[in-house]
């Protein structure tokens, strides 16, 4: 039986992705990684990769399937994640969110994003374009994919993507 | 008092002190906090060594080019219309503006946007805008060429720039790391390639932190706890291989470690992430292997991993991928570093697809092992705040034993002696 899939509206979009944000400034990871697909993706393509460059091509600084965010998330909530312990403050914004229109069962959303992050005196800022593949699962919207492209000329100075975007 | 950052005068002094009988090797910290360090090691280091410019497969075809700095120059790689490479510095002979200002394209000329002059792939100055006003023979006396770097020169497609016109020849220099090219060249039968994407990144730390801990078997299970953890609970865990090998001199400051070790490697050990496709992928490309170079061979470019340092600042990691990197100083605490992927030209999607995915397990900013290197080797540069009272680090592991260990510091004090060479040079 088909029936038409609702479409996903901006405020709804919004509400998600505010929901993302709030949760990875909170370092619940667990809750984070429940709002995406079993069949999800983070991806982070390096900063001089063309729009839309394939992660089985062309080298990522992130190119994470679900079994391996499953990993990030494990390694994070550890001490030996050296690099995130003692944890770093973090502050995602999320702004210009657009719906595309859906294709399939999964709609594009687009928003732009700056995420601070402070950790033994220095802040860092990673800015860019967040592409967003939405999709329901049994009626509640979830993240299908999730790709972080940033505005920068390479990762400097800081050095590392060690947080989630 | 700490003398951090104060400028030392003079003659630098021996910063490594080793005592054979003791087995102590230790390395002053001043190396990694002096201004005048950083500027005798770009008298001494950087402007005498051969140093990496990039690969040969970066610029495929005639008019390809890349623009790279090296050693605080701005670099334009190019290859001419006959496929010549040419390493040119990225300046105006006219008055002075980038001629190139992009990081990498295909052009047919180059012209300088400020007045108009227009060069040729191979540096040559081709036309000047009001040429009538210059006198016959101005444009063909080769003083509005483009400047060549004094010496270019590669190595199974590893190309090097010098900027000592004297220097010894590139082979020279190699020593024994030629070999190690060698190996590594030879896990592509048709040549090697750097994939698309470049991981460009700085850290808040001295550069040699980076040359050290590059060739550091040592910290692997304390530093990369959590990666470990990240192999075991993947699908199938890891293979039964224990670490285990050796590190070798190379000479002039170079040095490898090679090594076998429990996780994944592209050409050609299976893991069960790699899944059944994978496994005959592997066999195939081991059988091959073995045809191509004998079985010793094939089993030294396939089961082993190589952590190789090209004294001062190339690192090609042999590992559960392949990576190249270099890194250059700014200030004594912080470098900037460009890393790459280096892969066998002619290998499968398949084989390429799980080399990314390998490489980014471990390897890069967002990778589960990098980000922890580089978080030590700041808390190293931190920790350097008290230089004056704490003021020698130790490198002293494995000293005085017949057999060095992938996991021993033989490596790192091969790089120091070298490095303590050359900054005391000419000094009384």
């Amino acid at each position: 039986m088909n029936t038409p899939t609702p479409v996903i509206t901006r405020p709804e979009a919004e509400d998600l992705l505010f929901q993302e944000a709030d949760l990875l400034d909170q370092w619940k990871l667990d809750e984070w990684l429940a709002l995406f697909t079993d069949d999800a993706a983070y991806l982070v393509p390096s900063t001089d990769l063309p729009p839309g460059a394939d992660a089985a091509k062309a080298l990522f600084y992130i190119a994470d399937d679900h079994a391996r965010m499953v990993q990030r998330v494990a390694r994070l909530n550890k001490k030996t994640a050296h690099a995130e312990w003692p944890r770093s403050k973090t502050r995602h914004l999320v702004s210009n969110v657009r719906v595309g229109a859906a294709d399939g069962d999964e709609t594009p959303v687009s928003a732009a994003f700056v995420t601070f992050r402070s950790k033994n005196g220095v802040t860092d800022t990673y800015m860019g374009r967040a592409l967003y593949r939405l999709k329901r699962v049994d009626g509640a919207l979830r993240i299908r994919e999730k790709r972080c492209e940033l505005d920068l000329d390479g990762l400097r100075p800081h050095g590392r993507v060690s947080i989630i975007l | 008092m700490s003398d951090a950052g104060t400028l030392v005068r003079g003659p630098l002094g021996s910063m490594v002190r080793s005592d054979d009988a003791r087995g102590v090797f230790q390395v002053s910290r001043r190396a990694f906090v002096d201004t005048a360090v950083m500027e005798r090691e770009y008298e001494a280091v950087f402007d005498t060594c051969w140093l990496y410019l990039g690969h040969e497969s970066e610029l495929q075809r005639p008019g390809d080019f890349v623009t790279r700095t090296v050693a605080r120059r701005n670099i334009l790689f190019t290859r001419d219309a006959q496929g010549k490479l040419h390493a040119l510095f990225n300046t105006c002979p006219h008055r002075g503006a980038v001629v190139c200002r992009e990081a990498s394209g295909n052009a047919k000329v180059f012209q300088c946007f400020y007045h108009g002059w227009v060069f040729g792939c191979d540096g040559k100055l081709k036309g000047q805008p009001g040429e009538e006003r210059y006198t016959a023979g101005h444009k063909d006396s080769g003083v509005g060429n483009l400047v060549p770097v004094p010496r270019f020169d590669s190595h199974a497609g590893f190309c090097f720039v010098c900027f000592d016109a004297d220097a010894m020849p590139l082979s020279d220099y190699l020593a024994g790391a030629k070999e190690i090219l060698d190996l590594i060249a030879s896990q592509g039968e048709t040549g090697m390639t750097i994939i698309e994407g470049s991981q460009q990144y700085a850290i808040r730390a001295n550069w040699k932190l980076l040359a050290e801990n590059s060739v550091d078997g040592y910290h692997a299970l304390t530093a990369h706890a959590s990666y470990l953890d990240y192999l075991k609970n993947m699908v199938g865990g890891l293979v039964p291989i224990a670490l285990s090998g050796r590190s070798h001199d190379l000479g002039n400051g170079h040095a490898v470690l090679e090594y076998k070790a429990p996780w994944g490697r592209p050409i050609a050990q299976w893991v069960p992430m790699f899944g059944e496709q994978g496994k005959a992928e592997m066999e195939a490309i081991k059988a091959r292997l073995v045809e191509r170079l004998g079985e010793e061979k094939a089993t030294r470019v396939s089961a082993f991993n190589h952590n190789l340092l090209i004294f001062p600042n190339l690192v090609i990691n042999d590992v559960m991928a392949l990576t190249v990197r270099t890194f250059y100083p700014v200030a004594p605490g912080q470098m900037m570093v460009n890393g790459w992927a280096l892969a066998p030209k002619d290998e499968s999607d398949w084989q390429r697809k799980f080399r990314l995915f390998n490489f980014l397990e471990f390897l890069g900013p967002g990778g589960f092992a990098t980000p922890d290197d580089v978080e030590a080797l700041e808390s190293c540069q931190i920790g350097f705040a008290n230089v004056g009272a704490a003021g020698w680090s130790d490198i002293s592991k494995g000293m005085g034993l017949a057999e060095p260990s992938y996991d021993d510091e033989l490596q790192m004090r091969v790089f120091w002696k070298r490095w303590d060479q050359l900054v005391n040079r000419g000094a009384r």
